[in-house]
């Protein structure tokens, strides 16, 4: 790809150990974890260049670059970071950060709990949105940043950037919430559950305590991203890229792979269930569905953003069926109910929930107009 | 950017109390709000449907929101602006009496501004024949967004029908105020009207 003339080039993760106890807000206390992160660009001098990209449910730290030369794929959002691109490399110092209970490095349920010196496995605790905030706080204290000039991310990463600003009003400058939501829909939660549902009833799944098995709940996990997958594309989309293809050009009439769609989403599905711990999904859809800052304010969104210093901006699909624009757009309203300066686009694409990865023209020149300014406003 | 605002904007601007909450609906590239954040201190939000308006407010600093004006108001309060500007737009809109009533509900004060059809060259166009073609009215009629044209007295009716009170009105041709016979002489009107008694 011509991306690889825009390219961080090549990266290095590192590891941050945290022994500080770390309240939950399920009420379990996190004694000491590890995150694990990537930078990209350089600190100014006054601190004031750093951007956090926060990472959706099945994302983690490695955002942009390679670890080797010849490595097939960078990391997940490399079309928006790097020299000259919209999260500008040259302009920003850039983290990446794997979130607690992930499953790429930083500490989570397939970690080996030191007092047991097993794998946490079932006992690992419930992770909230906020609970991964403050984890991001104590990131940002390690490396000296005081007050981010952007928190960034779509999906659940949206919903980080939402509750940084709420959370830590003083030390966000601009949030950018992409194809997120103030919360999830009795829908979202539905689907979340029936993902859930194929991985708890797996087998394999041993109650969560599958590491000692030597087993993985393989189909569980398999068919909680194809399911997943669906929901992130759009009709249209899927319906141009796959239509009613088949793969021999004619019925097999059998249940073997037969349509092109089929074919896909099992790939997805395999390719997932070999990489990804089903803790990790578990825990991941749980804070999603827990997310909801308006909660503690009545269910008063408005209330509930009525600490936030940071500028917004937000920005939704027109096919994204899964965080929809109308999604979006309650944020939007909360935030121009309470004065709070907010930019907000609808973007025009066919790509689903999944276009906040792609590249869009218009997605990418509002990301670039918006993160130039950002950038220009630093320089004066 | 204390750049100079074009004369209707300027005269818009001039309407906009300091400090004041401002809705502009069809905020186009954000000049007007972006020199009223500037100089006078406004809380400003733009409405506007083309996402490369959208990319130019934004990276100008002006919140903008990506919406269809004929799908109303949805997203904004009950008298949640002090000011709500309309300008040029009406003309151009399908839901032209709702958005007047919605502009009405979600702020205290709203600026409409509009091609006046009865200017004198539009008359004397349509005289010889043709549909007006003008600095004002620069479409053909073949491909015009222009599907609701008034006159000074037409837009006044409008308003009398929904007992919206007119505060002010000015007339103006080519950047000048025209004061007598303004439905001939005067190109572009601007008024300012409000539901309150």
């Amino acid at each position: 790809m011509a991306n690889t003339l825009q390219s961080v080039g090549i990266v290095a993760a590192q590891d941050a150990a945290f022994d500080l106890p770390l309240e939950l807000a399920c009420g379990a206390v996190l004694p000491a974890y590890r995150l694990r992160y990537e930078t990209y660009g350089e600190l100014n001098r006054d601190r004031s260049n750093a951007i956090l990209i926060c990472h959706a449910l099945s994302g983690h730290h490695h955002v942009a670059g390679r670890y080797r030369a010849d490595e097939k794929y960078p990391g997940w959002w490399d079309s928006m970071i790097g020299p000259g691109k919209p999260i500008d490399t040259d302009r920003f110092f850039v983290v990446g950060v794997n979130n607690l209970g992930g499953c790429h490095g930083s500490t989570g349920p397939s970690s080996i709990r030191p007092d047991t010196d097993q794998p946490w496995g079932s006992s690992f605790p419930m992770m909230t949105v906020t609970d991964w905030v403050h984890s991001q706080a104590r990131l940002a204290d390690l490396l000296g940043i005081e007050r981010w000039a952007a928190v960034v991310g779509g999906s659940l990463g949206g919903m980080q950037a939402l509750q940084w600003s709420i959370s830590y009003p003083a030390r966000v400058a601009n949030a950018l919430v992409i194809a997120s939501a103030p919360r999830l829909s009795a829908q979202n939660i539905a689907f979340n559950d029936v993902a859930r549902q194929a991985i708890l009833t797996d087998p394999d799944f041993h109650g969560g305590d599958f590491y000692a098995h030597g087993v993985l709940p393989r189909r569980g996990l398999r068919l909680a991203r194809m399911l997943g997958h669906i929901t992130y594309l759009s009709d249209d989309g899927m319906g141009a890229k796959f239509g009613r293809l088949l793969r021999s050009g004619a019925y097999q009439y059998g249940f073997d792979v037969e349509f092109e769609i089929e074919s896909y989403l099992r790939y997805q599905g395999d390719k997932f269930s070999d990489r990804f711990d089903a803790n990790t999904y578990l825990l991941m859809t749980k804070a999603l569905d827990y997310f909801d800052p308006a909660h503690d304010c009545g269910g008063d969104l408005r209330a509930a953003l009525e600490p936030v210093e940071a500028h917004f901006m937000v920005a939704s699909f027109t096919s994204d069926w899964r965080f929809s624009p109308v999604r979006s757009r309650e944020i939007v309203s909360a935030l121009i109910a309470g004065g709070k300066k907010v930019a907000y686009a609808e973007i025009e694409s066919s790509h689903g929930h999944d276009a906040f990865l792609m590249t869009d023209t218009p997605y990418v020149n509002l990301m670039r107009g918006y993160l130039d300014r950002v950038a220009r406003e630093l320089a004066a | 950017m204390t750049s100079q605002l074009r004369p209707d904007l300027q005269l818009i601007a001039d309407w906009i109390s300091p400090s004041s909450r401002v809705l502009d609906l069809g905020c186009g590239d954000g000049a007007l709000l972006g020199w009223l954040q500037e100089n006078k201190n406004v809380i400003g939000y733009g409405v506007e449907i083309d996402s490369d308006n959208i990319v130019r407010c934004t990276a100008g600093g002006v919140s903008a929101i990506q919406s269809d004006l004929e799908v109303g108001l949805a997203g904004f309060g009950d008298g949640s602006f002090d000011h709500i500007v309309l300008s040029q737009t009406i003309q151009a809109m399908r839901q032209t009496e709702q958005i007047l009533l919605e502009m009405l509900r979600v702020g205290r004060e709203a600026i409409v501004t509009f091609p006046n059809f009865g200017y004198w060259e539009n008359r004397w166009q349509i005289l010889r024949g043709r549909m007006p073609v003008s600095d004002t009215i620069p479409f053909q009629w073949y491909d015009t967004p222009n599907i609701h044209w008034c006159m000074l007295g037409d837009f006044e009716a409008l308003c009398a029908k929904n007992k919206v009170r007119i505060i002010e009105r000015v007339v103006m041709d080519k950047g000048k105020f025209i004061h007598v016979l303004p439905n001939l002489f005067g190109s572009l009107a601007f008024y300012r009207v409000t539901a309150d008694e």
